[in-house]
């Protein structure tokens, strides 16, 4: 007979309707997949009673794919056709990879990289679904029925092309993704129930292959990411490769094969997880030609090694503290998620930096899973109040393109998700009809320093003069991160609107050397932020003087009107330069020069609006 | 006659109840659903209902609604394994059968 879990009051599902959603974490080193049954978040174990699955997939002679721990012992026995870490590879080409230390054999390709196997060549997104698939499995039997979905999760920092090739795995395996968890909300999700703690939190994420830190703020249930930082190419992974090479130095190795490598490295491995509850470790074994290594490495020693890369995980969390504004006494608890954090150095670190002992209560390898999976729960629909509200930020300020080429901002970034945000704007030009709209992302005073999203035009404005037209520009990014623009102007209700997707277009390399330029090219931009303003107010007196030239020049005397000229021939001599402070002294030598034109067109106006009319007819 | 829970199944229902943070007992009912007539609800008790019956078993307060009752009572609660699946079980002597996965039946 069928099996039961309680539901929440009146969600008891009918017969053969049963929701059943899980979370995975699908990790560089390792996957698992949790689920919620009768209210609590569990990892779903193999037979064996394992939790992890070694996110390791092996393409063996016989045409049969092997995933987990039997791909991890052919390890060392077949490198070429055992793959580790493939999440570093997703929606990266070889370009973005430094592959001299990997022993796979790269297919040279314009997109995502591939990987050459005896299957055939592989893509990441195929040995990805691997993965996939044996947690689908394990979940289904575990469970007894088919999936309606899963939660998977994605490093904060994974750019569009990253998430949508984690999308495409769990589509090849078969799975419905109800949506893409950032991991260290996943973390604050299954933190923030279980406890139930309210504050402000640090997550500090350091997993197999990436580094994340994140600041989350809990109020009621609501977990607001006020900002979030890292690195994607720093992990557990760099700690070994530490060893390894400590390893090669110390026993006096000459460069070593494929099989070698990949001994002396899972060998680096197991001394790094002995070394955290050890004081030293002994690392032993024999290559491929015999040679026999024996070395020891003392925690010193290895804390010594990995100094650096622990030094590494700081920057970040210093820049991700300043971007939400925050003090260290401002921080109620530091959540560490990853195996990696189980190293003492690197606790010693962030309890240091933090000045309190950071979180460890639940497994940091579990926690992202199970808080993967109480998501999964609410979005399958097993859960009647939907109190699980889920906040993001924009990571680069979103705005649009003003007169000369600057950057006008209207979101700025590091702003809570959903959001909406409207600015008025005006024409420039008398009887100026239509205004292109140039929505672009970035933190420079540029335009051609920011990355352009979208344009659009707005039509059918009113013809009026420069100035007077209302034209209110609205950009709203929901909750899933999605730009929409429109513009409408006031006094006609003519609108033009636009959908564009931000942020994950830009890598995050692309995102970190945009924020990196716009701090230390502060000053240049403000120079070419008051020379494009200078040079839009010498276009703007020219083009009125020349309109009232044209208009009433009978009312001066020819040498007057000489004059005027000549001062906007010289004006517009001095534009063409560099030199802000000298356009804006010709722009005021003009203005000075038109002086008596101005007064003598301002009596000509009043003269034609009085002339016939009696003073009480007047509305003075 | 009464609903029970076996120990193992009691032990469960605590351990969920703890963790829900709220409730104030298990609701065992059925449903006039599913492919052989009737179908088992279970769920997590935050208001009780006038009408209701309560019982307690094993330190657990089980409460049934008295339409549900006529069909599940002398029913025993238990909490088992089947291959990696785990999950509630009714053992409930009305029933005079059930369709093949167990989640209908009739009386």
């Amino acid at each position: 007979m069928a099996l039961l879990q309680i539901s929440e009051p009146g969600m008891s599902a009918a017969p053969h309707q049963h929701k059943l959603a899980v979370g995975i974490d699908l990790g560089t080193t390792n996957s698992l997949v949790a689920t919620v049954r009768s209210g609590l978040s569990s990892v779903l174990a193999d037979e064996q009673g394992h939790a992890l699955l070694p996110s390791v997939v092996h393409y063996a002679a016989d045409n049969t794919i092997e995933v987990g721990f039997a791909a991890q012992k052919k390890l060392n026995l077949d490198p070429h056709n055992t793959i580790v870490s493939v999440k570093r590879f997703m929606g990266r080409g070889l370009q973005d990879i430094d592959i001299s230390q990997l022993p796979y054999h790269f297919t040279e390709t314009s997109g995502m990289l591939q990987i050459d196997t005896r299957a055939g060549v592989k893509s990441p997104v195929e040995v990805s679904a691997e993965i996939l698939k044996a947690l689908k499995t394990r979940a289904e039997e575990a469970l007894g029925g088919e999936l309606v979905g899963a939660v998977i999760t994605v490093p904060a920092y994974f750019d569009d092309a990253q998430r949508q090739a984690t999308k495409d795995a769990a589509r090849l395996a078969g799975l419905n993704v109800l949506r893409l968890l950032n991991e260290p909300t996943a973390a604050a999700v299954a933190y923030g129930l279980d406890n139930a703690s309210e504050g402000t939190y640090v997550i500090y994420d350091l997993g197999g292959g990436t580094f994340d830190i994140s600041i989350l703020k809990l109020t009621r249930g609501v977990f607001e990411v006020l900002a979030t930082n890292g690195d994607s190419a720093l992990g557990g992974d760099d700690f070994d490769q530490r060893i390894f090479c400590w390893i090669l130095e110390t026993a006096k190795l000459s460069p070593r094969n494929a099989y070698d490598m990949r001994l002396l490295l899972s060998k680096a491995r197991e001394a790094k997880e002995w070394l955290t509850e050890h004081a030293e470790a002994n690392v032993s074994c024999m290559l491929s030609d015999g040679e026999y290594v024996n070395v020891t490495l003392t925690t010193q020693e290895f804390i010594n090694l990995t100094a650096t890369l622990v030094q590494k995980t700081l920057a970040p969390t210093r820049k991700a503290m300043r971007d939400a504004g925050l003090e260290i006494s401002d921080i109620q608890g530091v959540v560490m998620v990853g195996g990696a954090t189980r190293m003492p150095q690197i606790r010693k670190m962030v309890a240091e930096y933090f000045k309190q002992a950071p979180l460890t209560n639940l497994d940091p390898d579990k926690v992202v899973a199970l808080g993967a999976a109480i998501q999964a729960n609410v979005l399958a629909g097993n859960k009647s109040d939907a109190d699980l509200l889920l906040l993001d930020v924009i990571p680069l300020s979103l705005g649009l393109e003003t007169m000369g080429g600057l950057a006008e901002k209207v979101i700025h970034r590091n702003s809570t998700l959903p959001i909406a945000r409207a600015q008025e704007f005006t024409t420039y030009k008398d009887g100026q009809t239509a205004m292109s709209i140039h929505v672009v992302q970035g933190e420079r005073e540029l335009v051609s320093d920011c990355r352009s999203l979208a344009r659009f035009e707005l039509r059918g404005i009113p013809p009026m003069v420069a100035g007077a037209a209302r034209i209110r520009v609205t950009f709203t990014v929901d909750a899933d991160g999605l730009l929409s623009v429109s513009a409408r102007e006031t006094s006609s209700n003519v609108e033009a609107n636009i959908t564009v997707k931000p942020s994950y277009g830009l890598s995050e390399d692309e995102i970190t050397n945009m924020l990196k330029a716009s701090f230390t090219s502060a000053e240049i931009d403000k120079k070419a932020r008051m020379l494009a303003e200078a040079r839009v107010e010498a276009s703007a007196i020219i083009e009125a003087v020349k309109a009232a030239l044209s208009a009433d020049s009978a009312l001066i005397s020819v040498e007057e009107v000489q004059t005027i000229e000549a001062e906007i021939a010289k004006l517009e001599v001095i534009a063409l330069t560099e030199d802000a402070e000298a356009i804006h002294q010709a722009v005021e030598a003009l203005n000075h020069a038109t002086e008596a034109f101005a007064a003598a067109r301002m009596d000509a106006s009043v003269k034609l609006a009085l002339s016939g009319k009696e003073l009480n007819t007047l509305d003075l | 006659m009464a609903i029970t829970l076996t120990p193992t199944a009691a032990d469960r229902v605590e351990k969920f109840l703890a963790n829900r943070g709220k409730g104030v007992g298990l609701r065992l009912g059925v449903k006039t659903t599913g492919c052989s007539g009737m179908a088992y609800t279970l769920e997590f008790v935050d208001d009780l209902n006038p009408e209701d019956t309560a019982f307690e078993s094993n330190g657990v307060k089980i409460i049934v609604d008295p339409k549900s009752l006529v069909y599940i009572d002398g029913t025993e609660l238990d909490f088992t394994k089947e291959g990696l699946n785990e999950g509630f079980k009714f053992n409930n002597p009305n029933v005079k059968d059930e369709c093949g996965c167990g989640e209908s039946f009739t009386v």
